[in-house]
């Protein structure tokens, strides 16, 4: 399939999600309430608001989906199958449900379901970035399953456990590096931000606000889809809290704007010289993988376009600060807009990436 | 699976004529060899998915296929990060792998390679009315090949792997790990029950050491043809003590025709298919045969006894006791008659000019009548073929 073809299918799920996105706005404050009340971690209260709205709107695929992931951080797996089950099936153009589906199914050791599950969503979505993470972990858990079962290898084999451990803290614990992971590898997934959130199944939830950084790279339509609703706006409330030291939000916004910009003019060197010798990798990636993937994902396009915008700059103390903004990604294949957040740490007068995270 | 089901009621219902619809369908572990076979293929012809779809029906009929798994986790593997060799498990011990592989190339063969299913083994020179089935083994293609009996001639019916002595072949003395090479028959049966898991669902002792073997100082015992541990469905092409291991279905499958103390087993190291040389080296040795029970019956003592080599051993009677026994016996005879029936001859793998004849021996005389069962080793000395032992069967 061509590039333009693929994109015509995108332009017209996004028409889609626009009108889904739509319909939805007039009851989007309850859903932002429970999606706030979800982050507070207050799952009883998010879940009854989010209830009371299917009551009246009962095919909704936003607080559908809300509910499926209050129902996973609950604990409740077997209702949030169903729930984000029953997306995939009323919404089967929607890469997110079957994700989460998959989170689901392999944190209870069904690896084929999840399989089937990932691979679905990116049938619908070929370049979801969290699908193909995803589905990259569980092809290395399934491929280490086959091996012990070949070997026979004893549990106590320190390397297969080690493994093992590994893959089960990327699926239940470390929200917030999948998330940041996510986003930064995978553009196209990530479409607009909703959808990041999306993806990451609980983890991803938790951690909307680290917006889906390169999105950019995706199809800017899925964005009104991502349908998680919540995500967009918490993004940028969060970052409200300017606490802005005196001293020295400009020199961020430098280096925040120099990044971009080394970005737009697709100089990898430069860009990458804006992160940290300790940057936090995505997916636990080697540094010099990651830097691989950059590289593709910054020189393949024709052009890109980055662009900063309502940036937010919060210091924890002098030589560390958090800032927020929009990203405008612009370029050939796709176009998309998430939130932003870099952690960056002052080293050496410069201020540097030590973590990213990209939302919707 | 029906068919199977159905066969195998069929083998229990009608166990006397088993052997005539015993083997009408391919066994599964021809099938799943092939699928195996196929996604192994696939994966050089990157087809991937194919691969993997196919190792999956696989291992939905036996999940225990080891080297099914391994190759599983290698097409799964390669989808999340490139695979740098085969069995590309991480910790995985290389003497294991190394076995996988040998497994890989011994199965991809079997499947490439076009058994002749139309030649006849040059072993297999004539088998009896009672020997329904004869099987052949081929320890440097890890193949069991059965055969039938039409009308004494075999007819291929299957062949399966087989794992064989992790030393090779050529048995020489106890405890070498290796499978021996030569003629032998089904001893007896050993159920599952009696066994430990190790044997699987079942074992067929076989006659090793025979005359030929103990004559040239060969020892060891318990030579079996056996199935694999609950657990596992195949093991590498080298890994018995000597024995012929079969996958536990593919024993079970051959347990519906072997017979006891009947079916004959023939081990070689490099299996030889009859030609027309082999076909007038047979002739001459019916002849011969044939010769043997004509001057021993006309009470032609001087001609009888030059069917025997000056080798000839039997017991601890060398030749010229056996000569001087048997000129004896004849002297004291006013009339002889032999009938032999029930001939089978089966020539020895890596022995050109050695055959092993075995039939039921109607003897009756002017003071002694007597039926036997007797067995006789053959060998031949320039063109003349001389019997070099004989004993009961």
């Amino acid at each position: 399939m061509s590039m333009l073809d693929r994109f015509r299918q995108y332009a017209a799920l996004c028409g889609g999600i626009l009108l889904l996105g739509f319909t939805l706005s007039a009851h989007a404050d309850v859903i932002q309430d429970a999606n706030q009340l979800f982050k507070q971690k207050q799952y009883d209260h998010a879940l009854e608001k989010v209830d009371g709205f299917l009551a009246t709107k009962p095919k909704d695929a936003k607080a559908r989906f809300l509910k499926g992931l209050i129902l996973t951080e609950q604990g409740k797996t077997d209702k949030a199958i169903k729930v984000f089950s029953a997306l995939t099936e009323d919404y089967p153009e929607l890469p997110e449900p079957y994700n989460n589906l998959a989170v689901l199914y392999a944190g209870q050791g069904e690896y084929d379901k999840a399989r089937v599950a990932l691979e679905t969503a990116i049938r619908t979505h070929p370049s979801y970035a969290t699908a193909h993470e995803n589905l990259g972990d569980i092809y290395a858990k399934m491929a280490s399953q086959a091996y012990d079962r070949a070997l026979q290898l004893d549990r106590s084999n320190t390397g297969t456990k080690t493994k093992l451990a590994l893959i089960k803290e990327l699926f239940s614990d470390n929200r917030d590096n999948i998330v940041a992971q996510a986003d930064t590898a995978q553009q196209p997934a990530t479409t607009s931000p909703a959808a990041q959130p999306a993806p990451a199944p609980a983890k991803v939830v938790a951690a909307p606000a680290p917006a889906p950084v390169k999105v950019a790279t995706t199809t800017a339509p899925t964005q009104p889809v991502a349908a998680p609703a919540p995500v967009k706006p918490a993004p940028a409330e969060p970052a409200a809290p300017v606490k802005t030291a005196a001293n020295s939000s400009a020199d961020v916004l430098k280096a925040v704007h120099g990044w971009a910009a080394a970005w737009s003019a697709q100089n990898v060197k430069q860009y990458l010289s804006f992160y940290a010798p300790d940057f936090k990798t995505p997916h636990g990636r080697s540094r010099s993988a990651w830097e691989a993937l950059r590289y593709k994902r910054l020189t393949r396009p024709k052009y890109i376009h980055i662009k900063v915008s309502d940036a937010k700059v919060k210091f924890s103390d002098n030589t560390h600060a958090t800032v927020t903004f929009r990203e405008g990604y612009d370029a050939s294949h796709l176009q998309s807009s998430t939130i932003k957040t870099l952690d960056m740490v002052k080293s050496g007068g410069q201020w540097l990436i030590r973590k990213e995270l990209a939302r919707n | 699976m029906r068919h199977v089901l159905f066969a195998t009621l069929l083998a229990g219902l009608l166990s006397s004529t088993a052997h005539a619809d015993g083997f009408n369908i391919m066994p599964e572990s021809r099938k799943m060899e092939a699928l195996l076979a196929r996604s192994m293929l696939a994966i050089t012809n990157s087809h991937p998915d194919q691969a993997l779809s196919d190792v999956d029906s696989l291992l939905k009929i036996n999940p225990n296929f080891k080297l099914a798994q391994l190759v599983k986790g290698d097409l799964l593997l390669a989808r999340a990060q490139p695979l740098t060799t085969f069995g590309d498990a991480p910790h995985a011990p290389q003497g294991r792998v190394a076995d996988f592989r040998d497994e890989a190339r011994v199965r991809l063969q079997r499947y490439q390679e076009k058994l002749p299913t139309t030649l006849e083994p040059k072993y297999l020179w004539k088998l009896n009315a009672d020997q329904h089935y004869a099987i052949v083994v081929d320890t440097s293609k890890s193949t069991l090949y059965l055969y039938e009996n039409d009308h004494g001639t075999p007819r291929y019916v299957t062949d399966f792997y087989i794992t064989s002595g992790k030393k090779g072949a050529d048995k020489v003395s106890e405890g070498d790990e290796k499978t021996p090479v030569g003629v032998y028959y089904i001893r007896s049966h050993l159920p599952k029950s009696k066994l430990s898991d190790l044997y699987g669902d079942g074992a067929y002792p076989l006659s090793y050491p025979n005359v030929w073997d103990r004559r040239h100082g060969r020892n060891g015992h318990g030579i079996w043809l056996h199935g694999t541990p609950s657990d596992t469905y195949s093991r590498p092409p080298r890994a018995s003590k000597g024995c012929v291991v079969l996958a536990n279905q593919d024993l079970l499958d051959i347990g519906k025709v072997v017979q006891v103390g009947i079916t004959p087993v023939i081990i070689t190291d490099k299996m030889v298919w009859s030609d027309a040389q082999d076909k007038s080296n047979r002739e001459s040795l019916m002849h011969s045969l044939e010769q043997w029970r004509e001057d021993w019956s006309s009470l032609n003592t001087d001609a009888y006894l030059k069917h025997y080599a000056t080798d000839f051993k039997t017991g601890k009677m060398d030749f010229s006791n056996w000569v001087r026994q048997k000129k004896l016996i004849n002297s004291g005879k006013a009339w002889i008659k032999v009938k032999l029936s029930n001939i089978s001859i089966f020539s020895y793998p890596d022995q050109p000019n050695l055959a092993v004849v075995s039939f039921d021996q109607d003897y009756s005389s002017s003071n002694l009548n007597n039926r036997m069962k007797k067995r006789q080793y053959w060998i031949k000395h320039g063109d003349q073929w001389q019997i070099i032992y004989e004993g009961a069967a």
